[in-house]
């Protein structure tokens, strides 16, 4: 893909997360943390196209072992987030 | 199939957008990260569907292993002992982008690809000793106290100094690895000498700093494999980071150059 492209949409993406994250109320700041953090996990998608290259060498390995990690994050991240989230629900807080 | 994957991924960056978004306010932040892990989700099976993947046992392995150490970790920790646990998984994801980083290596031609390559390795190597020493910090396994000795500013500037060296001679001589095991080493050194010092109280705004850090880490190495997805969501964390941290940083009437600097007594006093 042409790298101007690239550049070009992670200025917006970085405007847009600027703008994203306003006035959140204090309660929130550690389940919002956490949120964003389970989509930094979004490398997992890299690490699938280095792991299933099917040849066996280095980058291979390192992009089987990064699988691991990033899923550790994303579905560690998601389900600690919900249940933060969920905790806020039963104790009836707004 | 190639167009039905990116159309994919833009949808599940608008997903993850729509997701931030809800999360901000009490009465959606469920929905918010429903929505959200639904975007990663595609995101997923999107990457899966790629043509470049012609095998799967890696991948599957992978899922398995981290699935269920995430899923364990996440079901099981105490309500109250959960922001170091955020800390840990905020580490793991800056270490796979380390290692995708390093993958990325075997492939890369242009100049430009080996400083996003020196970049997800930097901020993924620190991200990852970061916030092992904020878990550990938090969780008392190390003591929650600022580690501060003498000399230390000196010692963080020749970290410095090292990485910017290693990196610059990594970027003219690729093929010497030595280079990028110095950078990698640097890294993890740095991540940990940039969080000692800082107390225990402290350490949620660090853990948001040092999540929107892997943000970065993901979105450089988005570059490093020429990948959109892992640009647009790494740079969304990135920048979302950023802002939740100063909000938190408001909220305890900090600054955030007091919180980072507050171990080393000159900046603290100064500000309050």
């Amino acid at each position: 893909m042409e790298l101007i492209f690239l550049v070009f949409i992670l200025m917006l993406s970085i405007f847009l997360g600027f703008e994203l994250i306003n006035k959140v109320p204090a309660t929130l700041h550690t389940p919002l943390m956490s949120g964003a953090n389970a989509i930094s996990g979004i490398t997992v998608v890299g690490a699938i196209s280095l792991a299933g290259t099917g040849q066996q060498d280095l980058s291979n390995w390192l992009g089987a072992a990064a699988v691991a990690l990033a899923t550790v994050n994303v579905v560690g991240g998601y389900m600690v987030t919900d249940r933060m989230l969920a905790m806020f629900k039963k104790r009836g807080s707004k | 199939m190639g167009l039905a994957i990116q159309m994919a991924f833009v949808v599940a960056a608008a997903l993850f957008i729509f997701g931030l978004k809800l999360l901000g306010s009490a009465a959606t932040a469920r929905r918010g990260n429903m929505l959200s892990a639904v975007g990663m989700l595609l995101a997923i099976v999107a990457a899966l569907l790629d043509q470049g993947i012609v095998e799967y046992q890696w991948i599957v392995l992978g899922f398995v292993l981290g699935g269920a150490i995430g899923a364990v970790a996440a079901r099981f920790v105490q309500m109250t002992s959960m922001p170091e646990m955020v800390a840990l998984f905020n580490g793991f994801g800056g270490m796979a982008s380390l290692l995708v980083g390093a993958a990325a290596l075997a492939t890369a031609g242009s100049t430009f690809t080996l400083v996003t390559i020196v970049l997800s390795i930097l901020i993924g190597g620190l991200t990852f000793t970061g916030s092992l020493v904020a878990w550990g910090k938090l969780s008392e396994t190390i003591g929650s106290g600022a580690v501060t000795f003498r000399g230390q500013q000196i010692v963080n500037s020749l970290i410095v100094a090292g990485i910017v060296v290693s990196a610059v001679m990594f970027c003219l001589q690729p093929e010497s690895s030595q280079w990028l095991y110095l950078i990698i080493g640097l890294s993890l050194l740095f991540g940990v000498m940039a969080v000692i010092p800082i107390g225990g109280a402290d350490m949620p705004v660090v853990i948001s700093l040092l999540n929107s850090y892997s943000g970065l880490a993901a979105c450089a190495a988005g570059f490093a494999i020429n990948s959109n997805i892992l640009i647009v969501a790494g740079a969304l964390v990135g920048a979302s980071g950023i802002i939740l941290t100063q909000i938190m940083c408001k909220a305890m009437n900090r600054s955030l150059t007091n919180v980072l600097f507050s171990g080393f007594g000159s900046v603290s006093t100064v500000e309050t």
